[in-house]
């Protein structure tokens, strides 16, 4: 059973089109990075899976309805939605006894576990702690929870780098087990490279790309070309093509081309391209040259 | 545009065993309610604290008890009157900090936690928002009242007590002090005044504060005052009538006209029951405004499934 599957899945805020027909499908175990600019339509496509906001067309999450069925939807999922949103007030114990009490699927001694290894204290309030010790405090909250699927918008956003890192190993150490699904909106896209199974770029609305990690590592191709080379590689239709210091580098989606990955390596030093670059890449070839794209 | 061409097909690694427990809405409605005790420690801390300011008068003038029934010549008589008097005060002080706690309580209730963006939170778990709206009424319509009971019954033991010791150190017969033990006797209508016309005859009030707390983006005590003076106004000036001012006076003077209302004056008129209980549960404003209650909630609900945070 697909874990999540829309069909022609619309939102509309006004005349701004939030989702506009979305299509996609997401099996059992999957870890998926759903990649898109400011205002793509990434936490409205969340917010529908979650059952937070109202849509037109066909949405099943775990095989329910989210909007109409959303409580007993919430029995299997979790999100982070936001960072830093536990309430100020509440005591680190409140939050594990509110938790235990109302959730079949709370693991205490596990929660309790993880923030033994931070310097949180039971009886430390939110407000106390710093940004990143509450999103400890959170991740070990939701950690300990038995969900089917997990969903995170933006968790690491405004964290430091050792925060960030310690969160996506724990999110793999800790926490997948392959019958998981976790789904993951961000825009720090080379952090979680590594950690995803399956990637999704989204755009005005719309799903513009989708790939396994495996495909994409023998699909796409970046080459730094020789400057003596460069008429050659041009003539194998790159996708994408940007200068760094003075050099070209080439990304080249291998399928329709049918090109050698032998004969493009030798016109340089070629490498699989990060999940950012490929990015840009199908966005620009989305907006025309003209238009840049901020990750 | 799907990943299912893509999809490992390795089983998983172990299979977890289904949770057997079940978790009953009685359960997430008392953890519910627990969360509203501990975000909102003003609903016990304030009632405490105007406990102790009162206490602190209440001392220094039982201090000067003795000499007063002296010259009063009436002693027994006097003490009673005299409990009757601050007994009353005292279930007054709590009862006006009880309505503007609960008034700023159900405003607060679903608009803070939109503001402080915890929504996200709490809709993360497992706890539907119809028993979070209900947990939020159930403090202000029950727990508040009940609360404040307690709080009077203690104040009330405190007050007796310290006037007794005070009376014996200055030697008054136990017959006069134990004349005061009367007072205890108004506990039971002060239960049913608390409960009955603070509790559910106010719901519609908590109701609709519960309601504008869910839709209002900011300002809600505005939005919950304002409209309501506005429709009085137009229509006066509209129709130069004022059914809706009269409604709304009904409900605020528990279904009492002017008349009766003037029949029982004083301090401790608030703890005269207006109505027998009976005359009570029959009369249908109550439950016109339980209906009502029951409606603002619903549209409580469904506002807030649909907010998100501000």
């Amino acid at each position: 059973m697909a874990c999540i599957e829309a069909r022609g899945l619309r939102k509309s805020f006004g005349t701004t089109m939030a989702l506009d027909g979305v299509n996609l499908q997401i099996e059992e175990g999957r870890i998926l990075g759903l990649i898109g600019p400011n205002g793509a339509g990434k936490t409205t496509a969340l917010n529908a899976i979650l059952g937070l906001t109202p849509y037109q067309g066909e949405l099943r999450v775990l095989g329910r309805d989210p909007w109409t069925e959303r409580d007993q939807l919430m029995r299997d999922v979790c999100f982070i939605a936001d960072v830093a949103v536990l309430p100020r007030w509440i005591k680190v114990s409140q939050a594990l006894d509110y938790v235990a009490g109302v959730h079949p699927r709370f693991d205490r001694a596990k929660a309790e576990s993880f923030l033994a290894k931070t310097s949180i204290r039971q009886g430390n309030k939110v407000r106390e702690l710093s940004k990143g010790m509450v999103t400890q405090l959170h991740v070990a909250l939701i950690m300990a929870i038995d969900a089917k699927l997990l969903v995170l918008d933006e968790p690491t956003l405004g964290l430091d780098i050792l925060y960030r890192k310690q969160f996506y190993d724990s999110l793999l150490n800790d926490y997948y087990d392959r019958s998981r699904t976790i789904v993951v909106a961000t825009h720090q896209v080379d952090e979680i490279q590594n950690v995803l199974t399956d990637v999704m770029f989204i755009h005005r609305g719309r799903i513009v790309f989708t790939c396994s990690m495996e495909e994409f590592e023998s699909r796409y191709l970046e080459v730094m070309v020789n400057p003596d080379q460069l008429v050659e590689a041009r003539a194998h239709k790159p996708m994408h093509e940007r200068q760094v210091i003075g050099r070209s580098i080439l990304i080249f989606d291998l399928k329709p081309n049918h090109v050698d990955r032998q004969q493009l390596a030798a016109l340089g030093e070629a490498r699989t391209p990060s999940v950012a670059d490929l990015f840009v890449a199908v966005l620009g070839n989305h907006l025309g040259p003209a238009q840049g794209v901020a990750l | 545009m799907n990943t299912q061409s893509n999809a490992v097909t390795s089983p998983p690694l172990e299979s977890r065993p289904e949770a057997p427990e079940v978790i009953s809405e009685t359960q997430r409605l008392y953890w519910a309610v627990r969360r509203e005790l501990w975000e909102n420690r003003s609903i016990y801390l304030a009632p405490l604290a105007a406990s102790a300011v009162f206490l602190l008068g209440f001392v220094v003038s039982t201090l000067h008890l003795p000499s007063r029934m002296r010259t009063s010549g009436q002693g027994g008589d006097y003490l009673r009157e005299f409990m009757l008097q601050s007994c009353g005060f005292a279930a007054l002080v709590l009862m006006g900090t009880m309505i503007i706690v609960a008034i700023f309580y159900c405003l607060d209730a679903l608009h803070s936690e939109r503001r402080d963006r915890s929504i996200l939170f709490w809709k993360s778990l497992p706890v539907s928002d119809l028993t979070t709206v209900l947990s939020k009424a159930l403090v202000a319509v029950v727990l508040l009242p009940l609360f404040v009971f307690a709080m009077t019954c203690a104040l009330w033991f405190v007050m007796v007590s310290f006037s007794s010791v005070v009376l014996l150190v200055r030697g008054t017969s136990v017959a006069t002090i134990s004349s005061q033990l009367s007072i205890f006797q108004l506990l039971p209508p002060l239960l049913y005044h608390l409960l009955g016309i603070h509790g559910f005859w106010y719901a519609p009030v908590y109701g609709w504060l519960l309601l504008v707390s869910s839709w209002a983006r900011r300002a809600p005590f505005l939005w919950a005052t304002l409209p309501p003076l506005a429709i009085g106004v137009v229509e006066k000036i509209a129709f130069n009538t004022s059914y809706f001012a009269g409604m709304l006076s009904h409900v605020l003077s528990v279904g009492m006209d002017d008349r009766m209302q003037s029949k029982a004056s004083g301090m401790s008129a608030i703890l005269i029951p207006r109505l027998g209980v009976g005359q009570f549960l029959a009369s249908p404003g109550l439950w016109v405004g339980l209906v009502v209650t029951a409606i603002f909630l619903a549209v409580a609900v469904r506002l807030r499934r649909s907010q998100g945070p501000i």
